[in-house]
């Protein structure tokens, strides 16, 4: 009796501790992503220091040149690269605790392909499309795309193994990019799409982080309030329900999830990869195995990869941008090898 | 009789792809009616006809042709040798890394994609081999943990390749416009320069390397029962496993530089092959070249002739036509 409730105490003791430690790497990260952010807005073209960057925020001149840069340029552009870094990690958080599959991410599922592909038709068959049509279009693409290919998954031989889902995401991503490329070249808008393709964070304004914003809003405040439940659920589907959950619902909602944030992300940011695919992991190697803890975390560490890798993307071959998918993939595919290497056991 | 069937099943290819070929031919902006493609062919054609038959698509046939026997081939001895139903050349990032060292060639050597001639036509298939070669290495290399698995060998080749891509794109990023779209165009899968010079410079070693590939593929039969059944009946497994495997990068590679990235046909024309003949490599191999080849010439004329007076590029016709095979395949294997 005393021991049963000794090692509930220090389990007790070991969650608190956990939370504890997970809180201090969430507020440190968060002073890391605002410096980060600065330095994001200060360097550029034309480098703008620190102290007007201050002024510009809390002390808004409208004649200085600078401070409209920033207003109007750098500060959107930071502020959507930390929201989509985020959006990216926690939707592939929350895949990888739903099909409890180590390589579940939005980047090797055919997101972006998909929502180049809804793009193209959306520029084809209503050419005076708006942006925020374009945006809503790249949203279904995105969807749609994470559906197929988790379908196609799910429904073989032997379910949903890492290496099925890997191959699948290969399949449909090749398939949805040919028919683009095929449609954009019957129709002639190829040049209107390698905007888009290289396009990364260049052309965010301020509506598109409002865009984001709502998003953000929904989408992340939907994944905390399933944490718990994706927790139980990456535990296995029987214990789930052993213990009272309604599965499909926690897996709709889910997907619901990764739809709206991938979604946003996608149409905002282009081909962004493998952030939503390192991240959690990283989260769940410094806190644990509970959702409730990696969402948040992965949150911010993915803004502060994301904000880096744009600072990189405009830095590495000034005053040329590179593709910031380009940037984050130098960092990912080092890993997916890793994970590659550490999971490439069993069957297909 | 089984021997007699298969001849048949030979002949009747044969005769197919000889149609296919004749039908493509004819076919396009300026049509040529088939006897007067023979005509033209035996030398009795009109100076228009000459033109374009012998110096455009003629060459751009044989480059089709080969090309598409060359991944098939390709294809059906990774399957073999990683005892793998879903290895591909375009899969575990072979086409992607001679996709990549073609790039740098015309970036560093070369002032656009389309002033590549003269001695470079010959250059540039070694560049696109050792590419090819560099991406296998990495990938058996980062493969290898006391011996190759072939998911951890497909797994790698996904991320070598996601790799490959992201490098492609920086490269890419620095060129000028114009050749950053026909460098999209070709990574898609092109037979973008069919001239009779790069015929040469490829198709020799690729009728080679396929002949080479028939003449050893008993031993590929052996293999395909698993290393210990093979060892037992007196094959050197991991010599031989080398000596298929540099045989498969190598044509990956020469098919890379004649006609780009195309992928999933090396997973394809295997599998149809397999249907038609059975599993045995004697006959699987030829059969997989002829379907190859064929497959090719298809794609090739669908892309030419479906939204003309535009063009798709061979490999995203390809690709629409195959992925649908792939995704079943891949729901279909345990």
């Amino acid at each position: 009796m005393e021991d049963k409730k000794q090692t509930e105490r220090t389990e007790l003791d070991g969650l608190a501790g956990k939370q504890w430690r997970a809180g201090m790497i969430f507020i440190g990260t968060s002073v890391l992503l605002v410096i980060a952010m600065a330095l994001s807005i200060s360097v550029g073209v034309t480098d703008i220091d620190f102290k007007t960057v201050w002024e510009s925020v809390f002390a808004f001149v409208p004649e200085s040149t600078n401070h409209q840069v920033i207003r109007e340029l750098r500060l959107p552009r930071a502020l959507a690269a930390a929201l989509v870094g985020a959006f990216l990690a926690v939707s592939g958080a929350i895949m990888q605790g739903l099909t409890r599959n180590p390589l579940a991410s939005p980047s090797i599922m055919g997101v972006t392909h998909g929502a180049a592909f809804a793009l193209i038709l959306a520029i084809v068959f209503f050419p005076a499309i708006s942006n925020i049509g374009m945006t809503f279009a790249a949203f279904i693409g995105a969807g749609l795309g994470v559906i197929l290919v988790f379908a196609v998954g799910s429904f073989s031989k032997g379910g949903l193994t890492p290496a099925k889902l890997a191959l699948a995401g290969v399949a449909i991503g090749g398939m949805l990019s040919s028919l683009s490329s095929a449609i954009s070249l019957h129709f002639q808008v190829a040049k209107q799409m390698s905007f888009w393709y290289a396009g990364g964070l260049t052309a965010t304004d301020w509506l598109s982080v409002e865009i984001l914003l709502v998003a953000g809003a929904i989408g992340l405040t939907l994944a905390l309030f399933i944490s718990r439940s994706v927790t139980i659920l990456s535990l296995g589907d029987e214990v789930s329900k052993g213990l009272g959950q309604n599965t499909l619902v926690v897996k709709a909602l889910g997907v619901i999830v990764v739809f709206i944030l991938t979604g946003a992300a996608v149409s905002m940011a282009g081909t962004v990869g493998f952030i939503g695919l390192v991240i959690p992991h990283v989260a769940r190697y410094f806190v644990g195995t509970d959702y409730r803890l990696i969402i948040p975390v992965s949150a911010v560490f993915g803004s502060l990869l994301l904000v880096i890798s744009d600072i990189g993307a405009r830095l590495v071959n000034a005053p040329f941008e590179t593709p910031v998918g380009a940037i984050t993939a130098c960092i990912g595919v080092p890993f997916f090898l890793y994970l590659a290497r550490k999971e490439g056991r069993g069957e297909i | 009789m089984r021997e007699k069937r298969f001849s048949l099943t030979l002949g009747v290819l044969f005769l197919l792809l000889g149609i296919m070929v004749l039908i493509s031919l004819n076919m396009g902006v300026v049509q040529i009616a088939p006897l007067d493609v023979l005509k033209t062919l035996i030398g009795n054609g009109t100076e228009r006809q000459k033109l374009v038959l012998l110096d455009f698509r003629l060459p751009s046939m044989f480059l089709a042709l080969f090309v598409g026997a060359g991944l098939g081939v390709s294809g059906a001895i990774l399957q073999g040798i990683t005892q793998n139903d879903l290895a591909d050349p375009g899969i575990l990032g072979i086409n992607t890394g001679a996709g990549f060292a073609v790039i740098i060639y015309i970036f560093f050597f070369q002032q656009s994609m389309a002033m590549v001639s003269g001695i470079g036509i010959y250059i540039l298939p070694v560049f696109a081999i050792v590419g090819a070669f560099a991406a296998a290495l990495i990938v058996y290399a980062l493969a290898w943990k006391k011996g190759v698995n072939p998911i951890r060998l497909i797994l790698v080749g996904i991320g070598v390749n996601a790799g490959f891509s992201a490098a492609l794109i920086i490269f890419q990023v620095k060129m000028n416009p114009q050749d950053f779209n026909q460098a999209l165009v070709w990574l898609a899968g092109d037979l973008w320069m069919g001239s009779w010079n790069l015929v040469f410079a490829v198709v020799p070693v690729v009728i080679c390397l396929i002949g080479w590939t028939i003449y050893k593929s008993k031993t590929l039969n052996i293999m395909n029962l698993g290393d210990a059944m093979s060892m037992g009946l007196g094959v050197r497994v991991e010599k031989e496993r080398r000596a298929f495997l540099l045989i498969a990068v190598g044509l990956a590679g020469l098919c890379v530089a004649a006609g780009g990235g195309i992928a999933f046909l090396g997973l394809v024309a295997p599998h149809v092959a397999r249907r038609i003949v059975g599993p045995k490599h004697e006959r699987m191999v030829p059969v997989a070249a002829l379907i190859g080849a064929m497959f090719l010439v298809m794609a090739d004329t669908i892309g030419k002739n479906i939204i003309a007076p535009a063009e798709i590029p061979v490999g995203i016709v390809v690709s629409i036509i195959s992925t649908p095979y792939f995704v079943y395949l891949l729901m279909k294997t345990q």
